[in-house]
């Protein structure tokens, strides 16, 4: 285990409580909102905040513990640390940013600064060697962060909302070379975001964090198939309802939706969103659930060539469906539809 | 009838504003005029070339140099610390280190006497083991460092005060020690600040006068700065030496303080 840790810190009013473990080799995603925990999560796996219980070890060593009073100041763990703006050191160029930690780990200049030009040239940025901070574009800016982290070889690379700071253009294209990079990196790695698709895409686990405690964990199919809240399931796109099953029937607010197994009392249910199927008339046919309801937004996945449709009625629901079908149907907020789902579609599970 | 339009961006100054600050800049123009008004243009250089006076120059600009350079050696660790380490009686101490700013210097140097004369509360001490500070180019260093350490330790104190410490943050994850830190990666990002007030304190040093002359003398070639040399040039009566030297303590002074304005001293 490369990285097993139980945090337990209380800032003022906010107390964080979680358990996170990360193979070598592995990407566990940390996906909440602002205010869950995440970076104070990250800070204290950095050792730039002491826990106040529970304990941190990386690689075997344990680098926190205050039952025993060891605490193992940043400098001396193994770990690099990319921040959510960069931190770029303004008064050294690129490159002696990132020769910066190899340096303070003792080695000579010369050799440092080729181990940062190897780096440079990993990125794709080795025409930027001279150049200072403020010139980079953000996106130059993350990837030197990057390379400056993973100078010094952690065993553990922790990245808060490395794409945060990015508009829209440069985002799936960082994101792009971000996954390539951190493909490369044998250690173990943290990413905090925000926003579900970084998870989604760069992860081979996702830890989901509110409040200040750990509300899921698994892979992201098992996320986004078995969502364990409505918080969960909003942010990784997936329907998820309430209800009070009498076999094969469950009431969900004022409709029924009908499934393909029998249950008795309460119960979630899951409904993918490419599962749910738009009509502008009422659909025929037998084992089917169709609600009539308005479309009250439509957003692009540009990354997966799908639309979301967002439809208001008896059951508010997300439909993903393709460009096309949104141009045949003429769909646009405000039209009437029949959100329609298969029996078969729909996952049952006790609440 | 037709208005005339307004530049929106160029504010209308009220008149007794306007008024109030002509005034304040003639407060500091004026003096200047009259020491030009009366300068002896014809025999300047020959006062400026004189032995007396290049010795009184030379000295000047040694000990104003030696005292900031004491300033910033000392002065940065003790601004860093009062910037950064909450600790009891913290602003006892920033009391104490401002004080020469409002002390008269005069005041400033019967006090280092006190203590440092040869029979003072250290210097008795000092005196056993062969230092002898009073009446000594030592000691005109130290009086200049005593009343001119002070802008350089608020100018700087106030820097580490609102630099980013993440930036710190950053060095530590990258394995930098505490010290490694603060060389390679605070001062550098106070550097604009530790040069103003490197400069400011220079400038206090040169001109300092009153806590020379009490407690290191009038010593030529010794104690006796070109500040002392204008006042004992005044004492015998011979004003134009002293406009001469004044205008070329002004001129030094002017010359450092533009030459670094662009790049450095925009803070101030």
């Amino acid at each position: 285990m490369s990285v097993d840790a139980r945090v337990e810190v209380t800032l003022g009013s906010f107390s964080l409580s979680a358990d996170v473990h990360v193979d070598d080799g592995e990407l566990l995603a940390i996906l909440g909102p602002n205010g869950s925990g995440k970076t104070t999560l990250l800070r204290v796996l950095a050792g730039l905040l002491p826990l106040d219980g529970g304990h941190v070890c990386i690689d075997d060593t344990i680098v926190d513990d205050p039952a025993t009073d060891r605490f193992v100041p940043p400098e001396h763990r193994s770990v690099g640390f990319v921040f959510q703006d960069y931190l770029l050191f303004g008064h050294l160029s690129a490159l002696d940013n990132i020769a910066f930690g190899p340096r303070a780990h003792g080695a000579r200049r010369a050799a440092a600064r080729s181990r940062a030009r190897s780096l440079l040239v990993e990125v794709g940025l080795d025409a930027k060697a001279t150049a200072k901070p403020r010139e980079l574009s953000s996106g130059q800016a993350q990837r030197v962060a990057l390379a400056r982290a993973i100078a010094t070889e952690p065993k553990l690379l922790l990245l808060d909302e490395p794409l945060a700071a990015l508009d829209v253009q440069t985002r799936s294209e960082t994101r792009r070379q971000l996954r390539t990079i951190l493909s490369r990196f044998p250690g173990a790695r943290i990413l905090v975001t925000h926003d579900p698709v970084d998870a989604l895409v760069l992860a081979d686990r996702i830890l989901v964090l509110e409040g200040g405690a750990v509300v899921q964990t698994g892979t992201p199919d098992e996320i986004t198939s078995r969502p364990r809240s409505e918080y969960v399931a909003e942010l990784v796109g997936v329907n998820l309802f309430r209800g009070t099953a009498d076999g094969d029937h469950i009431q969900v607010g004022p409709a029924v939706v009908t499934t393909a197994s029998s249950h008795t009392g309460a119960v979630m249910l899951i409904v993918p969103p490419n599962a749910v199927v738009l009509h502008l008339e009422e659909p025929r046919g037998s084992a089917r659930n169709a609600w009539r309801g308005t479309i009250a937004g439509i957003e692009h996945l540009g990354t997966r060539e799908r639309v979301r449709v967002r439809v208001v009625g008896a059951v508010t629901i997300v439909a993903e469906v393709t460009p096309a079908a949104v141009r045949e149907l003429a769909l646009t907020e405000g039209t009437e539809v029949w959100a329609a789902v298969k029996a078969t579609e729909v996952e049952v599970f006790p609440a | 009838m037709t208005t005339r339009r307004r530049d929106p961006a160029r504010e209308r100054v009220p008149v007794i504003v306007i008024a109030g600050a002509v005034l304040a800049a003639a407060i500091f123009v004026v003096p200047l005029a009259g020491l030009l008004w009366r300068a002896p243009w014809t025999s300047a250089w020959s006062v400026v070339s004189s032995g007396e006076s290049r010795t009184a120059l030379r000295l000047s600009i040694e000990t104003s140099i030696a005292a900031t350079a004491i300033a910033v050696v000392l002065g940065v660790p003790l601004a860093w610390v009062q910037a950064r380490v909450a600790y009891r009686g913290r602003g006892v101490v920033r009391a104490l280190t401002l004080l020469p700013m409002v002390l008269p210097p005069v005041v400033g140097g019967i006090a280092l006497l006190l203590a440092l004369g040869k029979k003072g509360l250290v210097g008795q001490y000092l005196d056993h083991v062969g230092v002898h500070l009073p009446f000594h180019v030592s000691g005109a260093i130290l009086a200049e460092t005593f009343v001119a350490m002070p802008f350089l330790v608020l100018t700087v104190e106030g820097a580490f005060r609102t630099a980013d410490r993440r930036f710190e943050e950053a060095a530590r994850t990258l394995g930098a020690s505490r010290f490694e830190v603060f060389r390679r990666v605070t001062l550098p990002m106070i550097r604009p600040s530790l040069i103003a007030g490197a400069v400011l304190c220079w400038a206090r040093a040169l001109g300092e006068f009153g806590a020379t002359i009490t407690f290191a003398g009038n010593l030529q070639g010794h104690t006796q700065t070109l500040p002392l040399f204008v006042y004992v040039k005044l004492e015998e009566g011979t004003i134009e030496p002293a406009i001469v030297l004044s205008l070329l303590l002004l001129a030094i002074s002017l010359a450092v303080l533009i030459s670094l304005r662009d790049r450095w001293l925009s803070a101030l």
